[in-house]
């Protein structure tokens, strides 16, 4: 009776725990993997996607040698930025943009006839009187049998164009242009130049906080970074806009004041509360066996600070700043709000970017669900995953070779 | 030699030592005994101003190291600590090499160079006889270490910086009785070079290494004697009840 007891009473506490630990530590991995493949699954269907708008062709003239045109070609053909066909190796021709809406110009709605049904004729004839046109026209009036007509073949979005693309015009038509490089460069120096504020201030507050202010300084000091931690992020992007963008334009005399440069001075306002809480707790876990060791020989307290605390707690120092880096990389409010949200590859600090999650945040609502537009979104959701990773992965290197050296 | 006059130490309202008085001799080995609590961790801390370390304490009477008053404005503390080592209870060696324990205090006392530094660790770790069991492992990490290894290396580090005074609080309290004999031989040869002043809960320690012994209770020092005297012919009887209590 009595062993049957404690046999049952051992399942309930032992056995179902340990069955629900199992199961709550498979389901979250299982999740996380989800969640990965779906994002790359979607990401990755951007490229099957043709290059011009979905639905739509281009024509030109038959006679037009031009066979094939990039989407970057494309677009400046639509800017009028090239005017000339031969620009694209064409004939000596200027060019001439033909909109499918400008047809309903040309001709009443009567000579188009009833439900349209003459409408591919009269582009047709349109296309054919001008050997210099590019007509932009939804698929289902295009003038397929007209003589001379030649519908430009259309390409898929092509990675490379996606990976080392200058122009992120995703709403741009006929062709929109999805080139990553300037969200990328937005990220980047927004949050590395964050982390470079942020890592060397939150470092000097942690040994402050947990080496050398008194008990009573610190019992004031430690709540307010942690209540720094809880502000909401439009909070701060609301202060960056109201008080700190202004600031920056006046005594820099810059011509807008939400440049990348107030992106990272808010961001690294954002990440010092996580940054100094980890690295002050793992300080100040470093055993008191070990300060008193290093001072019982002689050593000063910074000595002791420097030669035995810090590489003590070098792995919590790591983790504090691989957070913080996280949260600068991975911010979206503020950031969307104070960084002027410009999608061009920035030459300074003090010039309007856009970060790769405000990019998402900002024109997820405006993109169709998926169209090439939202693909597009969930790709760049993948490219900050893997950014993240690598600061992470390198970050774990970087402090495992620091440990080696101490040792 | 250290000379302590009048000493009252405070943790906050708290007194942990009252009115203490008393001489340690040079090359001699002192032991502390007394029950748990009594104040002995409290003083001998006071002997390298380990109790700075502590918020809200407070001192009156002069401590004197060869007759010169360390808690003098005019006293570096980590120069102090450079002629009085300590050598803690639990082995406390830093997560690094075992040579570069023993290397720490002559690194950021600026002390020597690099063969210096080497030939320092050498003489340091045959001192305290570790050396034949750590010299082909100077360059792995220290916790790979005994116990017992790890208190001699505390003590090869103590060594290093070429201290006048070993303070040891505990030093064998948590290792098994071979290490533990190995201290205490260890203690015997460093009588010759050091003043030494060691802690004990084990009487029959405090009777085998010591010269004198100061018995404490309650931030008293009731007894202060020959520790021969001390273990056959104790004056007070608080002294001879602790003794008998605990050999009994
Ligand atoms: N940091 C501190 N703050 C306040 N009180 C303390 C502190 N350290 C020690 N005390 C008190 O001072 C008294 C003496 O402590 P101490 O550590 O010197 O005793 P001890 O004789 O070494 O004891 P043990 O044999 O257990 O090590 C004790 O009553 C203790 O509670
Ligand atoms: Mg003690």
């Amino acid at each position: 009776m009595r062993t049957k007891k404690s046999i049952f009473f051992k399942i309930i506490t032992e056995r179902i725990p340990e069955f629900l630990l199992g199961i709550s530590g498979s389901l979250t991995s299982l999740i996380i993997l989800l969640i990965i493949v779906f994002l790359f699954r979607e990401g990755f269907g951007l490229f099957s996607n043709p290059s011009v708008e979905k639905g739509y062709v281009l024509c030109v003239h038959a006679s037009n040698p031009v066979e094939k045109l990039n989407p970057d070609q494309i677009k400046q053909l639509f800017d009028s930025e090239i005017t000339d066909w031969k620009t694209v190796d064409g004939d000596d021709l200027p060019v001439m943009l033909f909109r499918f809406d400008e047809i309903f110009s040309l001709y009443s709605d009567e000579e188009l006839g009833e439900n349209y049904s003459l409408l591919p004729q009269k582009l047709g004839e349109v296309i054919a009187e001008n050997p210099n046109i590019i007509a932009f026209l939804p698929e289902q009036y295009v003038p397929r049998t007209a003589e001379w007509v030649k519908i430009l073949p259309s390409e898929q979005i092509r990675v490379a164009d996606f990976f080392t693309g200058k122009d992120w015009l995703p709403t741009a038509t006929p062709s929109s242009l999805y080139g990553v490089l300037p969200l990328i460069a937005g990220t980047l120096l927004v949050s590395i130049f964050a982390i470079l504020i942020a890592l060397p201030l939150g470092l000097g507050a942690a040994v402050y906080l947990s080496e050398l202010a008194n008990e009573r300084t610190r019992k004031i000091l430690k709540p307010m970074t942690e209540l720094l931690a809880g502000i909401p992020s439009v909070v701060y992007g609301f202060f960056g806009l109201a008080v700190l963008a202004p600031l920056i334009q006046k005594t820099l005399n810059l011509p807008t004041g939400e440049t990348a440069f107030t992106g990272s001075v808010i961001l690294a306002v954002m990440a010092l509360p996580t940054i100094i809480t980890i690295a002050e707790d793992a300080m100040r876990n470093t055993p008191r066996a070990m300060r008193e060791a290093s001072l019982a020989l002689g050593g000063t307290q910074w000595q002791t600070i420097y030669k035995v605390v810090i590489p003590y707690a070098s792995s919590g120092i790591t983790a504090a700043a691989v957070l913080g880096t996280g949260r600068a990389i991975g911010e979206t409010m503020a950031v969307l709000m104070v960084t002027g949200n410009a999608a061009v590859i920035p030459h300074s600090l003090f010039e309007p970017v856009r970060t790769i999650p405000a990019a998402i945040a900002a024109e997820l609502g405006e993109a169709p669900a998926g169209g090439a537009h939202y693909q597009s979104l969930f790709l760049l959701g993948c490219i900050l995953f893997v950014i993240t990773m690598l600061v992470s992965v390198s970050a774990e290197i970087i402090s495992k070779q620091k440990y080696k050296e101490a040792v | 030699m250290i000379e302590t006059q009048n000493i009252n130490f405070y943790y906050g309202d708290f007194q942990a030592l009252k009115n203490i008085s008393m001489k340690m001799d040079a090359n001699t080995v002192t032991a502390f005994i007394g029950p748990s609590g009594c104040g002995k961790s409290t003083f001998l801390r006071l002997f390298n101003r380990m109790n700075d370390l502590i918020e809200n304490t407070r001192l009156t009477g002069t401590c004197l190291l060869n007759k010169e008053n360390i808690y003098h404005k005019s006293i570096q503390v980590d120069e102090l600590r450079k002629k009085v080592g300590m050598v803690f209870q639990k082995p406390n060696p830093f997560p690094k090499s075992v040579f570069e324990n023993v290397a720490y205090g002559l690194r950021v006392n600026n002390m020597g160079n690099k063969s210096y530094i080497a030939q320092r660790v050498e003489e340091s770790l045959k001192a305290a006889a570790l050396w034949d069991e750590v010299k082909d492992k100077l360059k792995k990490s220290a916790f790979e270490l005994s116990g017992g290894q790890q208190q001699r290396l505390c003590i090869a580090r103590a060594l290093a910086v070429s201290p006048s005074v070993l303070l040891m609080d505990e030093p064998a309290s948590a290792l098994d009785p071979i290490s533990t004999s190995k201290i205490e031989e260890l203690i015997h040869l460093l009588k010759q070079k050091y003043t030494i002043v060691i802690v004990t809960h084990n009487m029959q320690q405090a009777a085998r290494v010591s010269d004198k012994t100061g018995f404490f209770m309650l931030g008293e020092l009731i007894e202060f004697n020959d520790t021969k005297k001390i273990f056959l012919n104790p004056e007070k009887e608080q002294t001879q009840n602790y003794i008998t209590g605990r050999f009994g």
